[in-house]
């Protein structure tokens, strides 16, 4: 850009004396109005204003979650789930393996208020005992792209040259697979098929879902490691790595909270999807997915049995994604006060 | 044109005697997430035809809010909540939209604040250009041909070519004059110019005003002029609107306010005014000690202007007793050489083809012990690159840093560990520099930290105290940095620096983004300090105002050489080179206090 510059900085062209810039006087009679002091009275200059309670980016992210209805809503289901997952026996007292087909596809009834299943479930108990298995895999497989992720993202952010070239294209290598077409053949191979349970679910899940935490990462990383504070860290003599986790990581973490509770509900919908094709949790344990895929023969003359756990599903799914909606508003640093 | 030009000043005679533009008790209300703010309260002002006026006030002050007013650009949040604009005897206060978009560029003109963002990157010059003409039905048949004429009215050369330029192409200077452009191109009778060369080098201001000045004159167009720095917006305007925490504070003719400030808020500022202050910053210390001396030439706090008559020369006296103040410094004693220091970037071309850029081309200059050493030049100049290497967080390409007789390039482990201590920086910018995620406790801690020094309560003390020495209260420890202004912000980067006893400050341009009144303050800290504690500031900033009040050298850069080297008083009173006389013309308001 510099041939551009001529025009301002051409030193051939004559100065103007400064003696010829002497202000302008206007021929009309300007009034020179002064405020009356009492009305514009003179406060301190630069003072530190202690009236308010200081507040930390969480607690005015709190602040500002706690009157947003989008995230009342989604905590409140949220942590009924938590709390179905956690004590299921308080939501219901029939034991969902008990089944007898003597109710098989039997309709609603009192203490069985949505029916029973082919094989005489109480589709209502199966429902609440589900909930344990699918959280489980939503929660750990967010908790290891994190962590996975999470680490690469920072790396390849921050180090940039050959680092960031080689873990941002296996990043992409693993993004530009299809979870559910990775996931599927992986579930095929000896060693998973043979030890199906919750675990190879995650890992699986967890290998194929870390790219997306890994650019998020990466980009906030990016943002915040040419910040002045950083470069100030270091000149107090912070080493490179302790600036990244002192400095760049803690200041990276918004969008990335805000992406993995979105993705944490598609991990549950990515583990419904693999049971219900038979590839994903064991028969042995409940969950939503392998109830949808039971119910699958039956959706036209017993609906209700496919219904429920789908609509269990679709609502921690929305309450986790309607979550993280909330939290991007709170957490948008653009919108904090300076 | 010149058709254009006459049919204005006929308009303009013909209602010469009324107000183009007339605020009346004008209220501005903002519905935030806090309840209502009004952010402007009784503001009135006239702008007659053909007139300049000027709204001064620092950031937040309400000026550029009262001008979006007047042409129905307010944020969604924002409404008029009393009063009347009146432009051209149409009460426009509450008018329909269809009736603003009508005035809007040909009335009412505009040039934004920011010629970085306020051109679409997508599109080419011309194009914008010819947007507007379009929307007031001014294109005609030959649109490009107009285009061209709007761009070379404004200053750009060879403007049919430019004008086929995308903005990338053109520097931040050519780009306000495109915004000029625009803004003149349907030959509004108002032009609202909102901080119009705020981002631009001073000679590049110097001269888009000098241009704008001459434009408007011709086109008898009256110019509504919003400026923190009061000494460019006397030296342009006739009229001067000082707003103080949305009111106005004063008006009246520029001059007179200038040289006869009412109001306490207005003296405030004509006294902190950098470009209009005459002599270097003293310490309360030296100062005492100075006024002893010299009965008659301390600065008076009621109001009038310190030494206005002898700018130039600080008297014999005080050279002396100042030095004497330090009594830190030794005498000779060179903190900081700087020897034939060159840096080269390579510029990536296209198939792993480079070309070099000499940012700083042999560089060199000593900073003597408990002085300070001011770096002045405009953007790319190489200045930030010299303080990169001082600090030792940019290796250079040659030459070399010798910091108190120690080669700094060599340094390595535990050795460049304890060079850190010694040798502190302070960032431009007040909202970048500390961690948002830390409180000021954590942020000045830190050093103490990083360096294992005292325990937890010897550091909470020590913390205390450097809060204390920046006059910052000890309540502020709890608080996050977003809770605080910009000054005070910048106060807390001088308490991190310090808390290491350092004896080197490099200051990159530590006070260029602060309002005026917050930039002396702080200014005035840094110089108590260096009284206090013997520090030695390598001081680099864009602004040779500043430099006069706080440098006892001076070095001048251009285009990562070394134009002018010399102590500040020379510079000031007798500068040898082009490029330093150009700089000190540019300095805006310099010459009418004399």
């Amino acid at each position: 850009m510099s041939e551009n510059l001529t025009p301002e900085t051409d030193l051939t062209k004559p100065v103007i004396p400064a003696a010829a810039r002497q202000g302008k006087t206007s021929s009309r009679a300007i009034v020179h109005f002064v405020a009356p002091l009492e009305e514009t009275p003179l406060a301190a200059i630069d003072n530190v204003d202690e009236s308010e309670a200081p507040l930390s980016l969480w607690a005015d992210a709190w602040r500002n979650l706690r009157r947003q209805p989008l995230f009342i809503i989604s905590a409140i289901l949220i942590v009924l789930v938590l709390v179905v997952a956690f004590l299921p026996q308080l939501f219901a007292n029939v034991d969902p393996t008990s089944c007898t087909l003597n109710d098989s596809s039997a309709g609603p009834r009192g203490g069985h208020p949505m029916g029973f299943t082919l094989q005489g479930c109480d589709v209502y108990s199966r429902m609440i005992y589900g909930t344990r298995a699918s959280l489980m895999v939503g929660v750990f497989t967010t908790l290891g792209v994190l962590v996975f992720g999470g680490i690469m993202g920072a790396l390849a952010g921050y180090y940039g040259g050959w680092v960031d070239a080689i873990l941002a294209r296996l990043g992409d290598v693993f993004f530009a697979l299809p979870l559910i077409l990775g996931a599927i053949v992986m579930m095929q191979l000896p060693a998973f098929r043979d030890n199906r349970s919750v675990w190879t679910v995650v890992l699986t899940l967890v290998i194929f879902g870390w790219p997306q935490i890994a650019r998020i990462t990466r980009g906030a990383v990016i943002e915040n490691r040419n910040a002045d504070f950083v470069t100030a860290a270091k000149a107090l003599g912070l080493s490179r790595f302790n600036a990244l986790v002192r400095h760049v990581l803690p200041n990276s973490l918004a969008p990335i909270i805000v992406v993995a509770s979105i993705s944490l509900g598609t991990f549950i919908v990515a583990e419904a999807t693999l049971s219900f094709l038979g590839i994903g949790l064991p028969d042995t344990v409940m969950s939503w997915g392998n109830d949808i895929a039971a119910a699958q023969p039956q959706v036209r003359n017993n609906p209700g049995v496919l219904l429920w756990p789908a609509a269990a599903l679709s609502v921690t799914v929305l309450s986790f994604i309607m979550l993280g909606d909330a939290l991007r508003d709170a957490l948008d640093p653009k919108a904090r006060k300076r | 044109m010149s058709n254009h030009a006459t049919g204005q000043g006929a308009r303009a005679l013909r209602s010469s005697d009324q107000p183009l533009l007339d605020i009346q008790d004008l209220a501005i209300t903002f519905e935030t997430s806090n309840g209502p703010v009004e952010a402007v309260r009784n503001a009135h002002l006239t702008i007659m035809p053909g007139e300049t006026v000027a709204i001064v006030g620092e950031s937040g002050s309400g000026k550029s809010t009262t001008a979006l007013a007047a042409i129905g650009l307010l944020p969604s949040n924002g409404r008029v909540s009393g009063g009347k604009i009146i432009f051209d005897g149409e009460d426009i206060t509450n008018v329909s939209s269809k009736r603003i978009v009508e005035l809007r560029g040909n009335s009412i003109g505009m040039v934004p604040q920011d010629p970085m963002s306020n051109l679409n990157p997508v599109w080419k010059i011309g194009f914008q250009v010819k947007e507007t003409l379009r929307a007031n039905g001014l294109d005609g048949a030959n649109s490009k041909e107009r285009v061209a004429e709007v761009l070379s009215e404004a200053g750009l050369p060879d403007a049919a070519a430019r004008a086929k330029q995308y903005p990338h192409e053109f520097s931040g200077g050519m780009r306000q004059r495109a915004l000029i452009a625009i803004g003149l191109a349907c030959r509004p009778r108002l032009l609202i110019a909102d901080e119009p060369t705020s981002a631009l080098d001073v000679t590049v201001q110097r001269q888009i005003l000098d241009h704008l000045d001459k434009m408007t004159t011709e086109l008898g167009t009256a110019v509504l002029l919003i400026t923190h720095d009061l000494g460019l917006a006397a030296e342009r305007a006739e009229k001067l609107v000082v707003m103080y925490k949305g009111q106005v504070v004063e008006s009246g003719p520029a001059l007179e306010i200038l040289r006869n400030p009412q109001h306490p808020y207005t003296q405030r500022l004509v006294n902190s005014a950098p470009s209009l202050a005459s002599r270097r910053l003293q310490s309360q210390k030296a100062k005492d000690a100075l006024a002893a001396a010299v009965a008659d030439l301390d600065t008076p706090v009621d109001g009038e202007h310190p030494a206005p008559v002898a700018p130039r020369t600080v008297p014999a006296a005080a050279k002396p007793v100042s030095a004497d103040g330090r009594q830190h410094a030794q005498a000779g004693d060179t903190i900081l050489e700087i020897k034939n220091l060159t840096k080269v970037f390579k510029l990536r071309g296209a198939l792993g083809k480079s070309t070099d850029f000499k940012a700083v081309d042999d560089v060199s200059f000593s900073v003597p012990r408990g002085t300070t050493m001011a770096i002045v030049g405009e953007s790319g100049s190489g200045k930030s690159t010299v303080a990169q290497m001082a600090l030792s967080l940019l290796a250079p390409t040659e030459g070399s840093i010798l910091f108190d007789g120690v080669e700094v390039n060599t340094l390595k482990g535990r050795a460049l560990f304890d060079f850190r201590r010694r040798v502190q920086p302070i960032f431009q910018d007040p909202y970048g520099s500390l961690d948002p995620m830390f409180n000021i406790y954590r942020t000045i801690e830190e050093p103490l930290k990083i360096h294992k020094i005292g325990d937890s309560k010897s550091r909470e003390k020590k913390v205390r105290e450097l809060l204390d020495q920046v006059s910052m209260p000890a309540s502020t420890m709890h608080r996050y940095p977003n809770e605080l202004s910009g000054g005070q912000r910048q106060r807390i980067a001088i308490a991190r620096a310090l808390a290491l006893n350092p004896d080197v400050i490099i200051c990159d341009e530590a006070v260029s983004a602060l309002d005026v009144l917050v930039q002396a303050q702080v200014l005035n800290l840094l110089n108590e300090l260096q009284e206090d504690l013997g520090l030695t500031y390598l001081f680099i900033t864009h602004d040779l105002a500043v430099v006069r009040q706080i440098a006892d050298h001076v070095t001048v850069m251009q285009k990562g050489r070394v134009v002018e080297a010399s102590s500040t008083d020379e510079v000031f009173s007798n500068p040898k080179q082009v490029y330093t006389q150009e700089l000190l013309n540019a300095i805006p308001g310099a010459t009418l206090l004399v």
